[in-house]
């Protein structure tokens, strides 16, 4: 399954709206889990469509699911049961090489623990990716998003959590990826940092016009988001489009 | 069971292939230590027990014929125990199928054979009768070598005369237990045969009835050797005594007692090697489980186990670690020294020989290797010991990392981003990078070291046999000779070229130690035997003096320029003072030479040779071999060919198999070495390589990022491993020296390059069996956890 080149983000109205090509569509989803002796159904049926240039909020208590559709959306994990289609390429017919691929053209992951190369500076760190990726953007202009323009040539232990998730975010959007998956990327900070983090999110998302999805518990978090869906025991619990989207930089919690 | 000792098992099976690693080089020590101690104990009980049972000598001498009213007079000389006399001759042997003559030695028995000293052990058939014309006993060697046995026939050449020796038994003896023909320092079992007759037989062909030319002595305990050795020399000067000697220059206990140092030798530094390779494993993989065990002990102490608990919780599993090494190794020991005993069986005749697993050097071995244990473990146990609970509950420090020293240097653009993060690792445990560097050096340097005794081997070959000896045929009159013989030799049957040679029994003194040897007299200008100096080098002799091996010089404590004594054991018996001029490298031990005409004219004869060395055309050889047979003058005739192929079946073997042993333990340890490494890096780094794979990187690039890492760590320890095995190399040249036998140091290109493959292989191996778990990586496992 070659994957087509990554297509340049155009740049799209602040207000969000569903009018952009779909990105992905998931259909009939389950995830069951086997731990020891019993099935753990982490996804029953989730059917889901995501488009150009929205910034999702998946929210849900742990245990819902949230994650499991996250990696499931990115290539880290197959479904059980169901369908998920990035733009024309079935995801789920896709092989451990051919998943490897789309990760590396497609999509940038945030994580909760920043999961940074601690042997590699902040650059370094950017670098590793925009080595390995087609149509990269240069690591400064990534870290300039973020609003890291000092201590760029840091090594993870020498900057504050929240200096790291900046990096990571960096080094997630530096390929110009097409979607860009946060797991609770702010779980791990307080709330200045954590605020920090989201407005770099925010930005990415406007200035590059990057299909964004958020994983959170924190609901507040879904103030700056198009559209919320809420995950519950492995469904869909409900879902909305938020009339105004409030500034990361006005969030509080 | 306890509760703690259960999380102590499931430790210890999670850490099942490190431990077994770790338990495995710790083995390999143990082996190495077990089989060549246990052997030393084993063969020298069997060594004591033999010269007890069949009283072997304590002082030896030759001399040419005395009466036997003489033994009277010996048995007072204070010291002496018992007396034995005898008839000794060396003959020709005339086997079939054999063109090249061999050597028997005729030995009188006595009409008890089971009484007197140097008894013989009968393995099969009977005793000679009393009286019986040419019924003889053959040495057990000689006899397997011809597939001889009782009621089978050897001609031999008795007295100038063809006789028939009629074949009524197999022993052994304990004189011989390792059997050298005269002059050489190699045993070959088809050339050297002994055999004991009748001593009324043996004496009336040589018309010694009544007489005697050999003499063995037991000592009493109060005896000090050296009186009875001067006595002994004093009686026996008038009737030609050839010098007393100990059991120290006997030749077979000689060489037996070499063989006890050699392998004594080899119990030290190999262990040596295992055993701090298997302290700084077990060091690593500890001090690990103890880092990622911090919260498990926090909560143990939390819960009221005591500090002393949680130490011993750690050294409980070091014990089970260092039992299993310890039995593994003892096992494979054993195994190893039946191997070895079934070998040894086949050069050293004794009546029994088997490999028995000393108890005492298990003790030893279970003590040094507990020693070795505790020596790895202890910092890390007390690591875990002084952990406070309370600190033990936080997760530890993130690693630092910092610029590379090229970095810093501003050199960075030469380096990659991956090599840059393999080297940040590398230089940010630089301890534990140097130790992982030495420990697969040292795996190199033990190939070097048990490969480059075949270097040695073909080195010494090239030189004795090429260098030194360039003539085929050595030929040794009965009794020295006018030089007219040297006519003879040139007209017998293929001879190329010839040289006359003198020898005669000395014994050089200077100050107060002194050695019996054969100075050898040969032309100045003598092309077909050469002497190598130190240097190994050509030498000429030189009219001022004598020329010496160094391993002489070594033993008389003399030097070049200092003036020894040596007193002649023949003719008029003179002492000279004669200087050492140079010294020479002689691979067979002891030796001096001196100018032949210079000889000549200090023992005041004119042309006398005792035999000469030929040139000989190889066409043209059973001629000459034939030849010599019949000639009665004839004593000893030694072939280049035949020694060089009883050297090369000898060595061919030994080798092999000490070659093939080192080879299984270094790759053991490059083993054990470069998978705890790789094993440790992929606990502590799975979380990065997980990323890694998780942005995008594929799995040949997630695995080049940390194979990088082995290949980095093996490919310092390259350059190190081989200067490691060039110095143990030299080590084990001085360890390995004895009296007899002296190495030079030579390492072949090929034997490095041996080593390095080796190695290499094994770390690849171990490369290729850790890349099997980084596939399996549970990427999103690693990466729900907090760092």
């Amino acid at each position: 399954m070659p994957l087509p080149p990554p297509t340049q983000p155009e740049p799209r109205p602040v207000a969000a709206n569903s009018g952009g090509r779909r990105v992905f569509t998931a259909r009939g989803l389950t995830k069951v889990y086997r731990m020891g002796s019993f099935e753990v159904h982490a996804l029953r049926g989730v059917d889901l469509d995501l488009y150009e240039g929205e910034f999702v909020v998946l929210l849900g208590p742990s245990g819902s699911g949230k994650s499991t559709l996250l990696n499931i959306l990115g290539g880290l994990d197959v479904p059980t049961g169901g369908t998920v289609v990035y733009r024309d390429h079935t995801l789920t017919a896709a092989t451990d090489a051919e998943l490897t691929r789309y990760r590396r053209e497609h999509v940038g992951f945030v994580f909760q623990f920043y999961n940074l190369m601690p042997s590699l500076t902040a650059r370094e760190n950017v670098e590793l990716v925009t080595d390995i990726a087609v149509n990269p953007m240069p690591a400064a202009e990534a870290l300039r998003l973020v609003g890291l323009t000092e201590r760029v040539d840091h090594f993870p232990s020498q900057l504050s959590g929240g200096e790291q998730q900046r990096v990571a975010i960096a080094r997630a959007i530096a390929k110009r990826p097409d979607v860009l998956l946060c797991d609770e990327p702010t779980g791990a900070l307080d709330v200045k940092t954590g605020v920090l983090v989201l407005e770099a999110i925010d930005r990415v998302n406007r200035e590059l016009g990057t299909t964004t999805v958020v994983i959170t518990h924190n609901a507040v978090i879904a103030g700056m988001a198009d559209r919320v869906i809420a995950l519950s025991d492995g469904r869909i619990a409900s879902e909305h489009r938020n009339a105004r989207q409030i500034p990361a930089g006005e969030l509080q919690w | 069971m306890k509760r703690l000792d259960l999380k102590l098992l499931r430790d210890l099976w999670t850490l099942k292939s490190q431990v077994l690693a770790i338990a495995l080089v710790m083995a390999s020590g143990v082996a190495m230590l077990i089989m060549s101690l246990s052997m030393v104990s084993s063969l020298q009980g069997t060594q004591q027990g033999y010269y007890d049972d069949y009283r072997f000598a304590q002082v030896f001498t030759r001399l040419k014929r005395a009466p036997d009213a003489l033994a009277a007079r010996l048995a007072t000389i204070p010291g002496v125990a018992q007396v034995q006399t005898r008839v000794v001759v060396d003959v020709t042997l005339d086997l079939p199928g054999m063109p090249m003559p061999a050597v028997g030695r005729l030995l009188s028995l006595d009409a008890d054979p089971r009484a007197g000293l140097n008894r013989p052990h009968l393995r099969r058939g009977r005793f000679p009768e009393r009286y019986a014309r040419h019924e003889a006993l053959v040495s057990e060697a000689f006899a397997a070598a011809h597939g001889l046995g009782p009621g089978d026939q050897v001609r031999a050449i008795i007295n100038g005369r063809l006789q028939t020796l009629h074949l009524v038994g197999v022993a052994i003896s304990p004189e011989y237990v390792y059997q050298l023909r005269p002059g050489e320092f190699i045993p070959d079992d088809r050339r050297f045969g002994v055999f004991w007759l009748d001593r009324l037989q043996l004496a009336s062909a040589y018309g010694l009835q009544g007489a005697f030319n050999d003499i063995a002595l037991t000592l009493t305990r109060e005896a000090v050797e050296r009186d009875v050795l001067d006595a002994l020399d004093r009686l026996t000067a008038p009737f030609g005594g050839q010098g007393a000697h100990g059991r120290s220059e006997q030749m077979s206990h000689r060489l037996l007692t070499d063989e006890f140092s050699q392998l004594r030798a080899m119990a030290t530094i190999p262990p040596a090697i295992f055993l701090a390779v298997t302290a700084f494993l077990l060091n690593v993989v500890i001090s690990r489980l103890v880092r990622t065990q911090r919260e498990q002990i926090a909560v143990l102490k939390a819960f009221g186990y005591t500090t002393a608990d949680v130490g011993l919780h750690y050294l409980k599993l070091v014990s089970v670690l260092t039992v299993i090494g310890l039995v593994l190794g003892i096992a494979a020991g054993t195994w190893l020294g039946r191997d070895m005993a079934a070998m040894y069986a086949r050069y050293f005749r004794f009546p029994r020989l088997e490999f028995q697993l000393d108890p005492a050097v298990v003790a030893w071995s279970a003590l040094i290797c507990t020693g070795a244990a505790l020596a790895g473990a202890v910092a890390a146990v007390r690591r875990a010991m002084r952990l406070p609970p309370a600190e033990g509950m936080r997760p530890e420090e993130p690693a630092h990392y910092r610029p590379l020293l090229i970095e810093r240097l501003g050199w960075q653009r030469f380096v990659g981003r991956i090599l840059r993060m393999i080297l940040r690792q590398l230089e940010r445990k630089p301890v534990s990078a140097a130790l992982s560097v030495l420990g697969i050096a040292l795996a190199i340097a033990i190939v070097v070291l048990g490969s480059f005794v075949r270097d040695i081997v073909d080195f010494m070959v090239d030189l004795q046999f090429y260098g030194v000896q360039r003539y085929d045929t050595s030929v040794t009159l009965v009794e020295p000779a006018a030089s007219g013989a040297m006519a003879e030799f040139r007209q017998l049957p293929g001879v190329l070229a010839a040289e006359p040679f003198r020898t005669v029994p000395v014994r050089i003194r200077f100050g107060h130690l002194s050695r019996r040897l054969g100075l050898l007299g040969v032309p100045a200008d003598a092309g077909l035997l050469r002497l190598l100096d130190v240097d190994w080098r050509e030498t000429p002799l030189s009219p001022a003096g004598l020329v010496v091996s160094r391993a002489l010089a070594d033993l008389l404590r003399a030097r070049p320029g200092d003036v020894v004594s040596v007193e002649v054991m023949e003719g008029q018996r003179p002492t000279l003072e004669l200087p050492i001029v140079r010294l020479v490298e002689d691979v067979a031990g002891t030796s001096a030479y001196l100018e032949l005409a210079v000889l000549n004219r200090l023992l005041g004869e004119s042309g006398v040779v005792s035999g000469a060395f030929l040139r000989v055309d190889p066409a043209a050889e059973p001629g000459l071999y034939a030849a010599l047979k019949a000639a009665p003058r004839v004593a000893v005739v030694g072939t280049k060919t035949a020694a060089l192929a009883a050297f090369r079946e000898l060595m061919a073997e030994n080798l092999l198999r000490m070659r093939l042993i080192n080879v299984i333990f270094a790759g053991i340890i490059a083993f054990g070495v470069v998978y705890n490494a790789a094993r440790i890096s992929l606990a502590e780094r799975s979380r990065e390589l997980a990323t890694l794979r998780v942005i995008g990187f594929g799995r040949d690039e997630i695995s080049l990022i940390f194979l990088g890492e082995i290949a980095i760590v093996t490919l310092l320890a390259i350059p190190l491993g081989l200067l490691l095995g060039y110095a143990f190399a030299a080590l084990a040249v001085v360890a390995l020296a004895t009296e007899s036998y002296r190495f030079p140091l030579v390492v072949n290109l090929s034997t490095y390059a041996f080593a390095v493959a080796t190695v290499v292989g094994a770390a690849l191996l171990s490369g290729l069996v850790v890349r099997r778990r980084l596939d399996r990586l549970d990427l999103l496992a690693v990466l729900k956890a907090a760092a």
